[in-house]
């Protein structure tokens, strides 16, 4: 039965299918994300695999994708249009130049006009010649025109107007110009010399209304073009967007018949070329699924045969497989960051879940801030699909796959805020404070009230302490009491030691359920139980101590403290002065330590004793000669007991600097509540404390101040802090009492994480 | 109507999310004043000649004032997260247009 309590038993089964059905049979495992394939090649080396090639082209067809022979044809009618539309332009272009040369020719031809009419009367051989030049080589143009005709010419040129198409398709800028010179012959002449500069020559109409036939002509095919180009350009637009929705198809497809080459390259290829065999790891409740998946692709592929599973026994360790759903894959995880478990070990992930979002919120406690968070995690969960397509690294892993940590730490802290009382640093006065200040001043008149600025009230002046502590949580008269923090420490360290100690049994015990699972009866009895008996005896009283203390009722100038009754119980120290809690502790503390004390040689010199025993008894057991072989086979005393030693010592000394490191649990939560004290009192009081109509204003602007610091500071510093150090407390202090973590995970064919971690 | 658009979408809904949590807080907090929750007595802005005289109804006089403003700024955060508002729907109306 499948379980988070425990990985999953896996079984190695090995596949025999042809080699027509192999690429559909391990598509069909791809898609069911069950199966991890062992490497039955492990010798050789990465180019001498049998489908290397295969791999190799789809791994460049992953890299230029767009260039495939697939789409050549596409690549092809790109190219067409690309021409056409380059021709089109130029012909554009051409078009524009005529245009403008013609609407600036007519000044000219009216200047030429009334220049001839003053002069000799038009010949015949009087010859003009329009045309476009670069604007950078006219100067140049008209120098050579000098040289050759001596000023027997006249020369007109403008600028032409850069209108927005041209200025968009980079065009550069151009000048017209317009010769007018006398005789026929010279027309060859200036037409070589255009050609030399590279100006466009047009043919311009001499009467003006052929002019401007040709104008509306010109403008007319200008349209025409300007049309052609849209619509080309559309087009083109089109057959892109459209190709574009087909890489990502051809591109998950790649991916996948790489992986399919690639886990052909893990299986061994009979002599006959026909069969495939293959060995896998699978979930033994799995393996009717994996059974129905080969049979589907073997007759996807039109192959007769279906495929062979062969279950084979092994020695080898498989894969530790935990079967999780979207809300506890995020648990999972975090304990796999520290280290995958030993096959079949029993998975912290299931308590994980509850005292990892606890022990936050003790370092955490405020229900404001609670509040806030979990109203984020709702936020996230609702929009952890479109929120995905965030490329952001930080923000996918963390923010996405950990949305129901931080939901089930926010709606803990809120909890643990009620605890303490605590939201943005005030009080909540929901039940009526167990504490009143009238019965303690009225009874000696009013005075002490207005002539001090201390105040005490001692609960055991009649009617200042009701007798019944507040309902639930920290009573609200302490949020304005000056010992507040004297108050609050002790409390919160108490509660660190007492949720520490719990948290480490839990631990201890957890071992022993792993102990029945493997069959080491003996270890149950030589490790779990001295374990359990020194942990109990010493900080097991410990919390008994605390919780007496609580109880009872004391007067606080003569209390003995928790701490020097502890150093004295290990240090034997009981002189009379020294106040005790209960009648008969002296003989119980004796006990206790002499118990716990007995407990080390137990945890130190038993398991290597048995062992030293056992081995004595086979090697009578066993002949003369093969002492010899046997003795260097087997691993030596000296390490058994070196390796026990290290074992009890770090036990026993980390029994108290593990009880010691919880109370990081006071200290962050002192942190915390002081940090939002802090926010409060520097922040929004100022606003708060303006009487006048100003103060709306100040407050508006303050409390905006106040909620970014609350979320930078409060939340995702004090929150990661507080995160990182509540896992630290479950990696070191709980897991090191049961967890091996020395598992190696298992790591399925399957498409699907495949596709969504390329992305 | 070119440009009344003066922020982009993350500032938007950042100032969306700060009004409407402004708006909840500061009610609240014009609430607690106004009721004269005593857990709120520091930051009540009392000097010493409040405790002559009529002390209690001076200190609740001054709960009141500072109820009342709290009560204003959270109507001014209102306004605030309608003007948010506004901007996050132009936003989204620009996205849709370029596209």
């Amino acid at each position: 039965m499948s379980s988070l309590f425990r990985s999953e038993e896996m079984c190695l089964v090995q596949l025999f299918f042809q080699t027509e059905s192999a690429h559909n049979c391990i598509s069909e495992l791809g898609h069911l994300g069950l199966v991890q394939f062992k490497d039955l090649n492990p010798g050789v080396a990465a180019f001498q695999r049998r489908f290397v090639k295969e791999v190799k082209k789809c791994e460049e067809m992953e890299r230029i994708l767009s260039k495939k022979s697939t789409f050549e044809k596409l690549e092809q009618e790109l190219r067409e249009i690309n021409r056409n539309h380059a021709a089109l332009r130029q012909n554009l272009i051409e078009l524009m130049d005529i245009d403008s040369l013609l609407r600036m020719t007519e000044d000219f031809f009216e200047e030429a006009e009334s220049l001839l009419t003053y002069s000799e009367p038009p010949s015949e051989d009087s010859v003009f010649i329009a045309g476009v030049i670069k604007q950078e080589r006219f100067p140049a143009f008209e120098k050579v025109l000098w040289r050759l005709f001596h000023g027997n010419f006249v020369l007109r040129h403008t600028e032409m107007q850069a209108t927005e198409e041209l200025q968009a398709r980079g065009a550069v800028k151009k000048d017209v110009f317009i010769i007018f010179v006398q005789g026929d012959h010279v027309r060859e002449k200036i037409r070589k010399v255009c050609e030399g500069f590279r100006a466009s020559l047009y043919s311009c109409p001499k009467t003006l209304y052929e002019r401007k036939q040709m104008s509306n002509s010109v403008m007319t095919q200008m349209e025409d073009l300007r049309m052609i180009l849209r619509r080309t350009e559309e087009y083109r637009a089109g057959v892109l967007t459209r190709a574009a929705e087909h890489v990502q198809e051809w591109g998950s497809k790649v991916k996948k018949m790489k992986a399919i080459y690639y886990t052909l390259n893990l299986c061994n290829i009979d002599i006959t070329q026909k069969l495939i065999v293959a060995e896998i790891w699978c979930p033994v409740s799995d393996l009717t699924l994996v059974q129905s998946a080969l049979i589907k692709g073997s007759e996807q592929s039109g192959s007769s045969v279906t495929p062979v599973l062969n279950r084979i026994q092994t020695q080898q360790t498989p894969p530790t497989f935990n079967r999780t759903n979207t809300f506890t894959e995020g648990f999972q995880a975090i304990i796999d960051a520290y280290g995958v478990g030993t096959y079949l070990e029993i998975n912290p992930a299931p308590y994980t879940i509850v005292t990892f979002p606890f022990l936050f919120a003790v370092m955490f406690g405020d229900c404001g801030h609670g509040l806030v968070m979990t109203l984020f995690a709702v936020w996230v969960i609702s929009q952890a699909e479109s929120l995905r397509k965030w490329k952001n690294e930080v923000l996918n892993d963390v923010v996405i796959g950990g949305r129901y940590i931080i939901l089930l730490m926010g709606m803990f802290s809120i909890y643990t805020g009620l605890i303490y009382n605590d939201c943005f640093s005030k009080s909540f006065n929901i039940f009526g404070s167990s504490w009143c200040v009238r019965p303690m001043f009225h009874a000696h008149g009013n005075e002490t009230l207005h002539e001090y600025h201390h105040l005490q009230l001692n609960p055991f002046v009649p009617g200042v302490y009701s007798g019944d502590p507040y309902v639930f949580g920290i009573d609200p008269v302490w949020n304005i009491a000056s010992n507040k923090l004297s108050f609050l420490n002790s409390f919160k360290m108490k509660m660190s030691v007492i949720l520490g100690v719990s948290h480490m049994l839990f631990g201890v015990a957890l071992s022993l359920v792993n102990f029945v699972h493997f069959r080491k009866f003996q270890d149950i009895f030589l490790q779990f139980v001295p374990q359990l008996i020194f942990m109990l005896s010493l900080f097991g009283y410990l919390i008994f101590l605390i919780l007496y203390k609580w109880c009872i009722t004391l007067r606080s100038e003569t209390a003995p403290s928790i701490l020097l009754l502890f150093i004295n119980m290990m240090l034997f120290d009981y002189q009379s002065e020294h106040v005790l809690l209960y009648r008969g502790q002296k003989g119980v503390q004796i006990f206790l330590v002499l118990t716990a004390v007995l407990m080390v040689p137990v945890l130190l010199l038993v398991k290597p004793f048995l062992i030293y025993r056992t081995r004595m008894k086979t090697r009578h057991q066993v002949g003369e000669k093969d002492h010899f072989i046997c003795f260097l086979l087997q691993v030596s005393m000296g390490d058994i007991f070196v390796y026990q030693a290290i074992h009890t010592i770090e036990f026993c000394l980390g029994c108290i600097s593990n009880t010691t490191s919880y109370l990081r649990l006071w200290a962050l939560s002192l942190a915390h509540a002081e940090l939002s004290e802090v926010l409060w009192r520097m922040v929004l009081q100022v606003g708060l404390k303006i009487s006048s109509g100003m103060g709306s204003l100040m407050l508006v602007v303050l409390f905006a101040a106040f909620a970014v610091l609350t979320v930078t500071v409060l939340l995702i510093m004090e929150g990661l802090s507080a995160f990182l150090h509540a896992l630290r407390l479950h990696w070191v202090e709980f897991q090191n009492k049961f967890y091996e973590g020395s598992g190696y995970k298992f790591t399925p064919l399957s498409f699907d994480s495949l596709l969504k971690t390329q992305q | 109507m070119a440009s009344l658009l003066f922020c982009g979408p993350k500032l938007a809904a950042c100032g969306l999310v700060l009004s409407i949590w402004g708006v909840i807080m500061l009610a609240m907090l014009g609430i607690f004043f106004t009721t004269h929750s005593a857990v709120l007595i520091e930051d009540v802005p009392f000097t010493e000649e409040d405790f002559k005289g009529e002390a209690l109804q001076n200190i609740y006089k001054l709960y009141n004032q500072v109820g009342y403003n709290c009560f204003i700024a959270a109507v001014l955060y209102v306004g605030i997260g309608f003007l948010s508002f506004c901007q996050v729907r132009l936003n989204k109306r620009k996205e849709y247009l370029v596209h």
